[in-house]
């Protein structure tokens, strides 16, 4: 079987990415995936957000598992 | 029977929730989008007394989501306005209107008298400066947030070890990242239904009914109805960005933290003016009131990057144009250009100086 992740992404950082979900090969680690999106989508470099690990967030660098599903969370400020 | 029986019959809530509701206090920041419907079902839900924070005024283009306000309440403050309709309709509740902003100043007072605080605010800097003095005063928040068709929803400080907004994104971002719904569109529906989730998280934390999204955060999408459950940790570096004291808090500058673009009062902002101040209109040639005084150049913002050498002599600038969103983008973008002059945007807006 082959390792990868699911990538869910939601507001800003889906529209950076041009989906909502996608399924990559897994870089191994939550700082090894942020640096890999970032250099295939530019535009991610100037946003910030958080990152969960199978709906749990994760606060730094994370060891990822294969099958996992990844969350990138952008913060939203409407009202 | 009185006007809540059919919540007082509900197995679990019963008289218990109801008068735990009646003895409640609730203080909703932002009478807007959000606000709206957390307002009507707080109301209707029987919440003792409510206290409505808004400085802004009711435009046209608030009508397909703020639900509390018509055509005839157009220029009108909003806090006031929704407050009056309540009034109206039920005589049971006891109302606080503050027709004012929420700031470092004003906070403390504000929260004080309260069991419970609502953000529905529109925009980062107020986002924080309200789960920073809520940290400080002990006080539960719910929390709602939307952009275009997603939203998010997450009750923060709600006992001994609840994460707040600082845990969920200890870094503040500034408003040029995320875009709100004044550039991006809205369907009303979508702060329709995360207000109603807001008012929900409410009553649960208020009457103990139910379980409160505690650590979590939903995301909602309209365009696909799926929602997203995360559980939210704490976050190391959070404890040390709020401000430990009220005298730490009164320093801090959340518009300057987010943006790096400090915002001015207009009364601030008349005790700068001088011959070294440029004051500028940035609002496009047709917008109302038009505003006349000597010395104030007018750059419309569709303008700003070809006009930018008409800056060079200028020591400080201050920026204002119709609520407060394009001066401050007009200020980002000069101070990119200019990056030691002091550059300025009066929070607000035209509107702020009307109301």
């Amino acid at each position: 079987m082959p390792d990868v992740i699911q990538i869910k992404a939601f507001g800003m950082i889906a529209e950076a990415i041009g989906s909502d979900s996608l399924e990559i090969e897994n870089p191994g680690t939550s700082l090894a995936l942020k640096k890999q999106l970032e250099a295939q989508f530019p535009g991610l470099k100037s946003m910030k957000f958080s990152l969960a690990v199978d709906k749990k967030m994760i606060q730094e660098d994370t060891d990822i598992s294969q099958g996992k599903e990844i969350a990138l969370l952008p913060p939203f400020s409407g009202g | 029977m009185d006007r809540f029986e059919r919540q007082v019959i509900l197995p679990g809530f019963g008289p218990e929730g109801q008068g735990k509701l009646k003895q409640s206090s609730v203080l909703v920041i932002g009478a807007g989008g959000l606000g709206c419907p957390v307002l009507l079902y707080l109301a209707a839900a029987g919440v003792g007394k409510i206290g409505v924070v808004d400085g802004d005024v009711v435009s046209l283009s608030n009508l397909n989501r703020q639900v509390l306000f018509g055509e005839k309440d157009l220029r009108k403050n909003k806090a006031e306005t929704a407050v009056r309709y309540f009034q109206d309709k039920y005589s049971d509740i006891q109302w606080e209107i503050f027709p004012e902003f929420i700031t470092v100043e004003n906070a403390q007072e504000l929260i004080l008298g309260y069991d419970l605080v609502i953000d529905g605010s529109d925009n980062f800097p107020t986002r924080y400066l309200v789960n920073d003095a809520c940290v400080l005063m002990e006080k539960p928040l719910v929390f709602g947030a939307i952009y275009q068709h997603e939203g998010q929803v997450s009750v923060f400080n709600h006992g001994p070890n609840s994460c707040n907004y600082r845990d969920l994104y200890p870094q503040m971002p500034s408003a040029k990242e995320i875009p709100n719904c004044s550039e991006t569109g809205v369907l009303g529906v979508l702060p329709g239904i995360i207000g109603n989730l807001m008012a929900l998280e409410s009553i649960k934390v208020l009457s103990g009914f139910g379980k409160p999204l505690k650590n979590k955060v939903l995301f909602f999408n309209s365009l696909t109805s799926q929602t997203y459950e995360v559980e939210i940790s704490a976050n190391s570096d959070s404890k040390s960005s709020i401000p430990e004291t009220w005298k730490d808090f009164e320093q801090m500058d959340y518009e300057l933290a987010c943006e790096g673009i400090k915002q001015l009062s207009w009364n601030e902002a008349m005790k700068l003016m001088g011959h070294d101040v440029a004051f500028v209109d940035v609002r496009e040639p047709g917008e109302l009131p038009p505003l006349e005084c000597t010395g104030l150049m007018k750059v419309p913002f569709s303008t700003l990057s070809s006009q930018l050498d008409r800056f060079e002599d200028a020591e400080e600038v201050l920026f204002f144009c119709q609520s407060g969103i394009r001066s401050q983008k007009a200020a980002q973008q000069l101070q990119q250009v200019y990056p030691d002059k002091k550059i300025f945007s009066i929070r607000g807006g035209i509107n702020a100086l009307k109301s």
